[in-house]
């Protein structure tokens, strides 16, 4: 077993499934010589040639709408976004096509289209480079919305996606990218969509997380443990669009407080979904208010700034203190 | 050092039938009387079938849809051009074209009665369902262009649209990636010179949409869209062209919408009624009719009957519409996704359960 960090873990991914399923195509800016500007798409068009891994003009509604044809024909294009900050032009092929053509074709046509980008913050990038707008695609029905946490995550989470049936926003933190390498099984598996992971177990509080946050929650779950204050229950949800709200309510079932933490904006955020499923389904279990840490509604300040914006361990921490001693 | 011209562009416009009837033999396209006689009983139909939807819509029997009287001459055509094997993207105003790939009149009427199920294209139909949004569709044809390619498959497709969506950022997308790619893809421009109030000059600049080709690297040519074999040879071609490897073309078919945008809408607020009548005086129906009777493939009471058989297929389509029952609310939830999601199985039984106590 190879230890791969999360641009390694993708990439096998999609090199293991374009050899199985000779349909699956990758397509996006810079994705085929350059490899992808994070090298995610390394190799592949070497492997498979420029009819397989299609280099695109730069045009992003362009790229998903082509992609939409090619679904609808029978591929499967797993298609690369440079930067989620830039999929705007495409949002409207998601909401207006990918994610309806099943329902309004009465399931004649299909898109079995992957839509991969890198998202979130703590890379002291440029302008534009370190939101996270989970919330505004995860609202939309008919698409799948899924975050890896981690690398084996990572590849067990896109190889479930590319074989989907239907469009999945397949998100993936920049920040996580080259930051940790852990054992990856070099044969492929499936990590089911729709189905979130109790990453660590815990009696007191329920912390519920995707993406990079993950880490931090469990950094903060681990120094509370180790200072003997709390014992910390941490979930990744994995994939926002379907909810797993089953595994989320019986983890509050048993611990009766919880808390999300999310890097997105406060104000809407995907962390008020969570919570509002937790009031609805697991309102008498709780012995205190669902809290969330998150962004705040403004937007991500530059790299000066960018500490402050950011949820991390500190605050994770004074949050589920103060849940605890509501 | 010096300035040079390093490359100069012309637009063509085709023109075979005048507003008489009278063809230029030299550019008739390839098609026999018979052929030429079921064109024409599509573009009746078309009529007869877009006159009693809006009969059927002023009685609350249809939801707003966009009439496409007056422009048979551009779609019926251009889609009597294509072979079962290629493939048609639409926009909104094509019912000729759904009539003639195979769609059913009352599939249709149900879908624009407000039940989604009349959507289904049949199967072996190669043509996408109605696109509402303005000038999104022509990418997937893109999309779809290069699957054909990508297969081997030697078909092409149509995508059509109005000139309103050469505005749109996907149309110069669309065009720019055909082009890249050398998608088998005929762009079909209906240009009907009015995008609910905004006139063709308030548009654009350009004084064609086929010119915005040049743009792209691919040919562009401007048609009579009141002209059916102008349309059909052009298109014709164009197909030909891409199925060969010869990669995509747009063609501006110039016609004129006689009608309100929608049944929601009052065009005399925007435009002169002069304008209008002197396109209506451009019929297409009426010209491919006196070619016809020129030629003796019709006469006054072949007209008649051609229309009268028309009104038949009419009637019997909106008897089976009317015939259809009522949805099934649990249609809502189908079709979502390949597998009903564990979200929408609990909203569909809690619809379930507040029907049942309703009943």
């Amino acid at each position: 077993m190879a230890r791969l960090n999360l641009v390694e873990a993708i990439d096998q991914a999609l090199l293991q499934e374009m050899e199985r399923d000779a349909d699956v195509i990758v397509l996006g800016e810079d994705v085929g010589r350059d490899g992808g500007v994070f090298r995610v798409t390394d190799g592949l068009v070497e492997r498979f040639g420029e009819e397989r891994v299609i280099d695109t003009p730069l045009a992003e509604s362009g790229i998903v709408g082509m992609a939409i044809g090619m679904a609808i024909s029978g591929f499967r294009p797993v298609a690369e976004i440079q930067f989620s900050g830039f999929v705007y032009p495409a949002y409207d092929q998601l909401v207006s096509h990918a994610s309806r053509m099943r329902t309004r074709s009465r399931g004649r046509f299909t898109v079995p289209l992957v839509v991969r980008m890198p998202y979130g913050g703590g890379i002291r990038a440029l302008e534009h480079h370190s939101e996270s707008m989970e919330a505004a695609f995860a609202h939309v029905p008919g698409l799948k919305v899924v975050i890896p946490a981690d690398p084996y995550e990572a590849k067990g989470l896109l190889t479930a996606a590319i074989r989907d049936p239907d469009p999945v926003v397949f998100f993936e933190p920049a920040r996580v990218y080259r930051a940790i390498k852990m054992d990856v099984p070099e044969e492929q598996y499936e990590i089911p969509l729709g189905v979130a992971r109790v990453v660590r177990e815990g009696r007191d509080i329920t912390v519920i997380a995707w993406g990079a946050q993950v880490r931090v929650a469990r950094e903060a779950a681990e120094r509370l443990a180790a200072e003997n204050r709390a014992d910390v229950e941490v979930i990744d949800l994995r994939t926002l669009s379907p909810l797993d709200s089953a595994t989320l309510v019986a983890s509050v079932e048993k611990t009766g407080r919880a808390l999300v933490v999310h890097e997105a904006p406060r104000s809407g955020g995907f962390g008020a979904e969570v919570s509002a499923q937790l009031m609805e389904r697991a309102i008498l279990h709780l012995q205190a208010p669902v809290r969330r840490v998150t962004g705040f509604d403004t937007i991500p300040p530059l790299s000066k700034l960018e500490d402050y914006y950011q949820p991390d361990a500190d605050r994770v921490v004074d949050e589920i203190v103060g849940i605890m001693e509501f | 050092m010096a300035i040079t011209t390093v490359a100069t562009f012309g637009v063509e416009r085709v023109e075979v039938m005048d507003p008489e009837g009278v063809v230029d033999e030299a550019l008739m396209p390839d098609l026999s009387p018979e052929r030429i006689t079921e064109l024409y009983g599509w573009m009746v139909l078309t009529r007869r079938f877009d006159e009693r939807m809006l009969k059927l819509q002023r009685q609350g029997r249809l939801g707003t849809f966009a009439r496409v009287t007056g422009q048979e001459g551009a779609h019926v055509p251009a889609a009597f051009a294509l072979h079962d094997e290629d493939w048609m993207v639409p926009a909104f105003r094509e019912a000729g074209a759904f009539l003639v790939r195979g769609v059913k009149m009352e599939d249709f009427l149900q879908y624009w009665g407000g039940d989604e199920r009349g959507n289904l294209i049949p199967e072996g139909v190669r043509m996408l369902p109605t696109a509402i949004p303005v000038g999104t569709h022509m990418l997937h044809a893109v999309g779809i262009g290069w699957a054909l390619k990508r297969r081997g498959e030697k078909a092409a497709v149509l995508t059509s649209f109005g000139e309103g969506a050469t505005s749109e950022g996907d149309f110069s997308e669309a065009m720019n990636f055909a082009g890249v790619f050398q998608a088998p893809v005929v762009f079909f421009c209906q240009n009907n010179q009015w995008a609910i109030s905004l006139p063709y000059y308030r548009q654009t600049a350009a004084c064609t949409v086929a010119q915005k080709a040049v743009g792209y690297g691919i040919p562009g040519v401007q048609v009579d869209g009141n002209d059916v074999f102008a349309v059909y040879r052009t298109v014709a071609e164009a197909l030909e062209r891409a199925c060969g490897g010869g990669g995509p073309s747009l063609i501006e078919a110039v016609t004129y919408r006689v009608t309100d945008h929608t049944t929601s809408d009052d065009a005399r607020r925007y435009r002169a009624e002069e304008e209008v009548a002197t396109w209506k005086a451009r019929d297409p129906i009426e010209r491919l009719a006196k070619f016809m009777k020129k030629r003796g493939l019709l006469d006054d009471a072949g007209e008649a009957a051609v229309a009268s058989d028309a009104d038949q297929r009419v009637a019997q389509a909106v008897a089976a519409f009317e015939a259809v029952d009522a949805p099934n609310p649990d249609e809502i939830f189908e079709h979502v996704f390949a597998e009903l999601t564990a979200p929408l199985a609990e909203q569909r039984e809690a619809l379930r359960r507040r029907l049942a106590k309703e009943a």
